[in-house]
């Protein structure tokens, strides 16, 4: 009796310890075959570590990694079906691109005419089928890009690690490649993992994406999910941009009520993640800008539907960044507050006037505050 | 106009010393040699111009055996260098944390700061019938009666090896200190076991370090005179040898002259072969490290 296993990788209990220092924190997920995977978190949050342990360059302290359902931990780095995407891509240099691509088809004793084949068609399968004998330093950053992963997925991989790869790019390159990398994904039908810190690579391309944090998954859900129903304050201030106010519940029902903040500011909240605030916690309260509506104070033309927030303040700059414009307020209490705004050219806010803050208590997601946090 | 000048006359004063060094000390002294060697003595003070001392080279088996057998040394010397001075150099610049780096770099070191002379003294009191060595043996009862180590070929190679291993670590460590460590992992990560990572990844990107590190050893010890003299004594045929008999104790300079060339011309064609055979050029290698 066969079963396929319905994951291409399972990290169950996972931890790496470098002396004291703890990298990796009992981590356990599950990536369903074919599915684009990014592991998103800070530099130092242990999410190098945790790929270097996949492709087998780090031994685990404890847990258990399993590729198509059987455990590698036994299995030495050049016996995993695990290719990687190094950072600086570590193309050989010395060898041309077709000798690149064929390296690890020689390795494993593959006859030259079938190596002659293979390569021409992970060459036509990435667009670029001319390039074969190159020089590595002929080739444009983005170029070399596509040869890196062509040489991991000329062997076939269960797994592709990808280490944050478009970091050496500069940006316009990084937007193509981002696409390209989907794309990509969705053409070799392989399991991608794709390590960044970079939330923008990791919320545009990936299936799912797991935020990590010292050494912890913090949340593992598509990018919607994280974005719009973060389980934790780190995923809400770390996964897209928030404004961010501290305070004391005054009054609540459990899942939502009124609180005053730290300015002395009074806000109705709803609680996020699904948690029970009591009255008296001391709470981090998230609101994103785009939810913040900024309306000319005494504006009649503006509908506010009851309960929703409301706050007074002073434009102090304009962030004109096209569709992404945003409008900086100072409120009475000397706090800045950022919200988006559509800058049409005419009649625009203008730094000095007088506006009011509008937003529903349903987008002040709460968090009760935690030690660190 | 005038910032212009004096511009160009510090560069010509910082210029200076070092075209007077070429100029004075190697070019000049060289052309010297070369009219010398193309002189026939034909009588007392009476000289021709002539090919007749490189014809003699050639006549005299003596002469172009030991030059051959200085070179086939010399590529032994620098073969087993290469062989040891590699592992110390990717333990130096791979393996070691960066604070012992600078401390095995300096162990290599401290033998030069002794001179050429002390050092060929110290493996004589190691290597000599009544030396280190021998009495060691003799007193564990390995050996029944004093052996003389010196005065061989293999004294010579040790001795020789020991001088110039110095100048192989030093720019293998340099080229393999620039190849980035995932390359390596990339390697293993593709599928290679140790050996492929070894004859395809890091050997072919350590090509330049380890051409380079060839072509300055091999200079060094087919050049050298004093370690061959004192370790291989009277026996030790080597090629500058031979050219020091020419000027100092037959005081032929005509001939000394002509073998001194004959010597350059040498290792130039093995240097030339070496590069051709390996495909790399000067420029990407001695120039480099």
């Amino acid at each position: 009796m066969t079963i396929t296993p319905a994951y291409d990788l399972e990290c169950i209990d996972i931890a790496k310890s470098f002396g004291d220092f703890r990298a990796v924190k009992d981590v356990s997920f599950t990536i369903p075959s074919g599915s684009f995977f990014s592991i998103l978190g800070p530099s130092g949050c242990g999410k190098t570590t945790l790929m270097r342990m996949i492709a087998g360059f780090e031994t685990p302290s404890g847990g258990d990694i399993k590729i198509k359902g059987a455990s590698v931990l036994g299995t030495p780095p050049n016996k995993r079906n695990v290719k990687m995407v190094f950072q600086h891509l570590a193309l050989f240099p010395m060898m041309n691109v077709y000798e690149n691509i064929a390296y690890g088809l020689r390795c494993k004793g593959v006859s030259n005419d079938e190596i002659k084949l293979k390569v021409q068609d992970v060459l036509e399968r990435i667009a670029l089928p001319d390039v074969g004998h190159r020089e590595i330093h002929q080739l444009s950053g983005g170029q070399k890009q596509r040869i890196a992963i062509a040489r991991c997925m000329v062997l076939d991989p269960d797994v592709l690690l990808l280490d944050e790869p478009l970091g050496a790019l500069d940006l316009k390159l990084r937007e193509a490649m981002k696409i390209e990398l989907k794309l990509l994904q969705h053409q070799f039908n392989t399991t991608f993992i794709y390590i960044t810190h970079d939330q923008s690579e990791a919320l545009v391309m990936s299936d799912h994406v797991a935020i990590m944090n010292e050494g912890r998954f913090e949340q593992i859900g598509t990018p919607q999910e994280l974005y719009h129903r973060p389980n934790t304050s780190f995923v809400a201030s770390f996964v897209g941009d928030s404004n961010r106010w501290s305070g004391k519940v005054a009054d609540s029902d459990g899942t939502g009520g009124k609180v005053r903040t730290e300015q002395g500011l009074d806000m109705a909240f709803s609680a996020a993640a699904g948690q029970t605030i009591s009255t008296g916690s001391e709470v981090d309260i998230f609101v994103r800008p785009e939810f913040i509506r900024t309306i000319r104070e005494n504006d009649p033309a503006a509908a506010i539907s009851d309960g929703d927030n409301r706050m007074s303040g002073i434009v102090d700059s304009l962030l004109f960044n096209g569709a992404n414009s945003r409008v900086l307020v100072r409120g009475w209490s000397g706090e800045l507050i950022e919200a988006d705004v559509i800058l049409t050219g005419t009649d625009d806010l203008a730094p000095g006037e007088k506006v009011d803050l509008v937003w529903s208590p349903a987008q002040a997601m709460c968090f009760e505050k935690t030690g660190a946090a | 106009m005038q910032q212009k000048d004096i511009k160009r006359l510090t560069l010509y004063l910082l210029f200076a010393p070092f075209v007077l060094w070429i100029f004075l000390l190697i070019l000049l002294p060289h052309i010297g040699m070369v009219i010398l060697s193309l002189r026939e003595k034909i009588a007392p003070r009476v000289y021709e111009f002539g090919l007749g001392n490189y014809i003699d080279f050639i006549n005299e088996p003596i002469y172009w055996n030991t030059l051959l057998r200085t070179g086939s040394m010399s590529l032994l010397v620098t073969a087993l260098a290469l062989i040891i001075g590699f592992p110390i150099a990717y333990y130096i610049a791979k393996i070691a944390g960066n604070r012992s780096r600078g401390g095995l770099f300096l162990l290599c070191l401290i033998p030069l700061w002794v001179s050429d002379l002390i050092r060929a003294f110290g493996w004589i009191l190691l290597l000599r019938e009544t030396g280190v060595i021998s009495t060691f043996l003799l007193s564990y009862g390995i050996i029944e009666t004093p052996i003389e180590f010196l005065y061989n070929d293999a004294a010579v190679v040790v001795g020789l090896v020991y001088t110039v291993i110095l100048f192989m670590i030093v720019p293998l460590v340099s080229t393999l200190d620039g190849m980035d460590n995932s390359m390596i992992e990339a390697g293993y990560n593709l599928g290679g076991n140790s050996f492929t990572v070894m004859r395809r990844i890091i050997i072919p990107y350590a090509m330049p370090g380890i051409v380079s590190g060839c072509i300055v050893v091999f200079m060094l010890t087919a050049g050298s005179y004093l370690t061959p003299i004192l370790l291989g004594g009277k026996n030790s045929s080597w090629f500058t040898e031979q050219i020091y008999d020419q000027f100092i104790t037959r005081f032929n300079w005509e001939s000394g002259a002509a073998f001194g060339f004959l010597l350059l011309a040498f290792t130039s064609i093995v240097i030339w072969l070496g590069l051709k055979l390996s495909g790399q050029t000067l420029a990407n290698t001695v120039a480099k490290s």
